[in-house]
């Protein structure tokens, strides 16, 4: 099945997250100076100001910090109930990817599961889902 | 009095209702007319405007008035305007002209809102949404995952209070439960029919835990706040309101990469600016887009700590109209109407001046808070009958 989605806008600073999925990789904009990671992806390291940035391959594992089911129809075509939740990624201090947990009953999803990405390829775009890992 | 401080003077409002016929611009004009009468002002004396979020062309029932509009239609001379979408919240704009006040810039500065999304719905052909291709900006980390609505976001922030704190949807009901008792009691309320647990636990889900009725619903209607400065308050007939303090803090702009909601630093931010204390505050008036704000709200500003916001309304009768802590008293966002943010700021005006009639707050009351935001975006004012 795939989802009707509204799909981002690629330029230059958000490509490599949304394209990524290409080649199997979640990546994450990290400076070089302070190491620390940055996201949404910009030019410039919130924690530093360094403008020397840029994308490393994360783990692509994390946990759920928390969820919805989403069951309103926004869209007449819209098939619910679905689950957004926001994920934590290992090894990624401070950034949160909102996201969609796939591949269970939307029921059987809660705070703290651990997951793994999977990308779902829209057009140009690889948007990275989430997978409960057993 | 005192001197270079800030004051709400006359509040307006307009109808409130669904798909009205009558013109944004007109319900905005209702609003204006009747600030300036409460106030005893007249349209020459007023010298400034300040709107949140200003015209939103891509989508105009969210925003249909400009100050640009306003300003010409009403033939308004302005030394001082403002508006736009990127500040604090929607009480940003009154903040914005407290400060012009205070400098000097304004005497006397109409601050609205005008929402006509019920009517823009209801007639696409007179008010199209602009639809994009692709989506930018702080959306793209949203909409591509179908999280489209305030309410997913908010909802996620609900649900990580109650798996954390054990918040009960019997908790979160009383926000609505209380504020449709006070819509009763208010003659423009858009929803004046009583709400019980009952129908609330039964309601259906729109993004779990929020339900139904812990979401506000598109209106059509306009409010408006006069903010007046110290040295004209003698042009002014009605009893002014001091803005005692104001804040708008954010930690991290971002729907989802703060853990949690920016009232939680506004709301620490508040008490910095003032020697009253939580236990001063005679009633609250707190944003209930969606009523797990105003729980997050109340722990926000020191009324209970992080994470027992639900134990502190259980049963609703602490924040009931005779309770010790008055919340929503015109109803809030869920029973009112979706006056985006301005309503709270209006009520807590009505009840410092004692004119709340059945809804009237009991005992005199004196100092308000009225808030309004979610997510990133969160104001806090503190507003005093001196």
């Amino acid at each position: 099945m795939t989802t009707t989605r509204a799909l981002p806008k690629l330029d230059e600073h958000n490509r490599n997250f949304w394209t990524g999925g290409a080649v199997g990789e979640l990546r994450i904009l990290r400076c070089r100076d302070c190491a620390k990671y940055i996201h949404p992806p910009r030019p410039i390291c919130r924690n530093c100001l360094s403008e020397n940035v840029s994308p490393e391959v994360v783990a692509g594992t994390g946990t759920v910090e928390t969820f919805t089911l989403n069951y309103q129809k926004w869209q007449p075509q819209m098939e619910v109930p679905f689950v957004i939740a926001r994920v934590m990624l290992d090894g990624v201090p401070g950034v949160f990817l909102t996201t969609n947990i796939v591949g269970c009953e939307p029921d059987e999803v809660d705070v703290g599961d651990r997951v793994r990405v999977t990308f779902e390829q829209q057009e140009d775009v690889y948007l990275p889902l989430f997978e409960r890992i057993d | 009095m005192r001197a270079n401080e800030a004051f709400v003077t006359g509040i307006g409002q307009s109808e409130i209702g669904r798909k009205l016929e009558r013109h944004p611009l007109l319900l905005t004009a209702d609003a204006v007319k009747e600030a300036l009468h409460e106030a005893g002002l007249n349209i020459s004396q007023i010298d400034g405007v300040s709107t949140y979020p200003g015209r939103t062309p891509a989508m105009l029932g969210f925003s249909p008035v400009g100050t640009d509009e306003l300003i010409d239609a009403l033939g308004m001379k302005v030394k001082w305007y403002a508006g736009g979408s990127e500040i604090s919240s929607q009480l940003g704009a009154v903040t914005a002209a407290a400060a012009a006040v205070r400098t000097g810039q304004a005497r006397h500065v109409i601050c609205y809102r005008t929402v006509y999304e019920a009517a823009a719905l209801a007639r696409p052909e007179e008010y199209p949404v602009q639809r994009r291709d692709r989506v930018d900006g702080y959306s793209q980390w949203l909409a591509p995952f179908n999280a489209l609505s305030a309410a997913n976001w908010t909802a996620q922030y609900a649900m990580a209070h109650v798996k954390k704190y054990g918040l009960t949807r019997e908790q979160m009901a009383q926000i609505a439960l209380t504020g449709r008792a006070n819509a009763m009691l208010n003659p423009r309320a858009l929803v004046r029919e009583p709400l019980t647990m009952e129908e609330y636990l039964s309601a259906r889900m729109i993004s779990s835990p929020l339900c139904l009725y812990d979401c506000d619903r598109y209106n059509d209607a306009s409010t408006v706040l006069i903010v007046s400065a110290a040295e004209a308050l003698g042009e002014v007939t009605c009893t002014p309101v001091r803005i005692a303090a104001m804040a708008g803090a954010v930690d991290r702009h971002s729907w989802d990469q703060a853990q949690w909601m920016a009232c939680y630093p506004t709301g620490a931010d508040l008490w910095t600016k003032t020697d009253y204390t939580p236990a001063d505050v005679d009633t609250v008036q707190l944003y209930d887009g969606f009523s797990f704000q105003a729980i997050a709200w109340l722990e926000a500003l020191g009324f209970c700590a992080r994470g027992e916001g639900g134990q502190f309304i259980e049963g609703g009768q602490r924040i009931a109209l005779d309770g010790e802590l008055p919340l929503n008293t015109f109803g809030g966002q869920l029973g009112a109407g979706r006056l985006h943010g301005f309503g709270f700021a209006h009520e807590a005006v009505v009840q410092l001046r004692g004119k709340g009639g059945a809804r009237q707050v009991p005992g005199n009351p004196k100092l308000a808070i009225a808030t309004s935001g979610g997510g990133p975006l969160a104001t806090a004012l503190l507003l005093a009958r001196d």
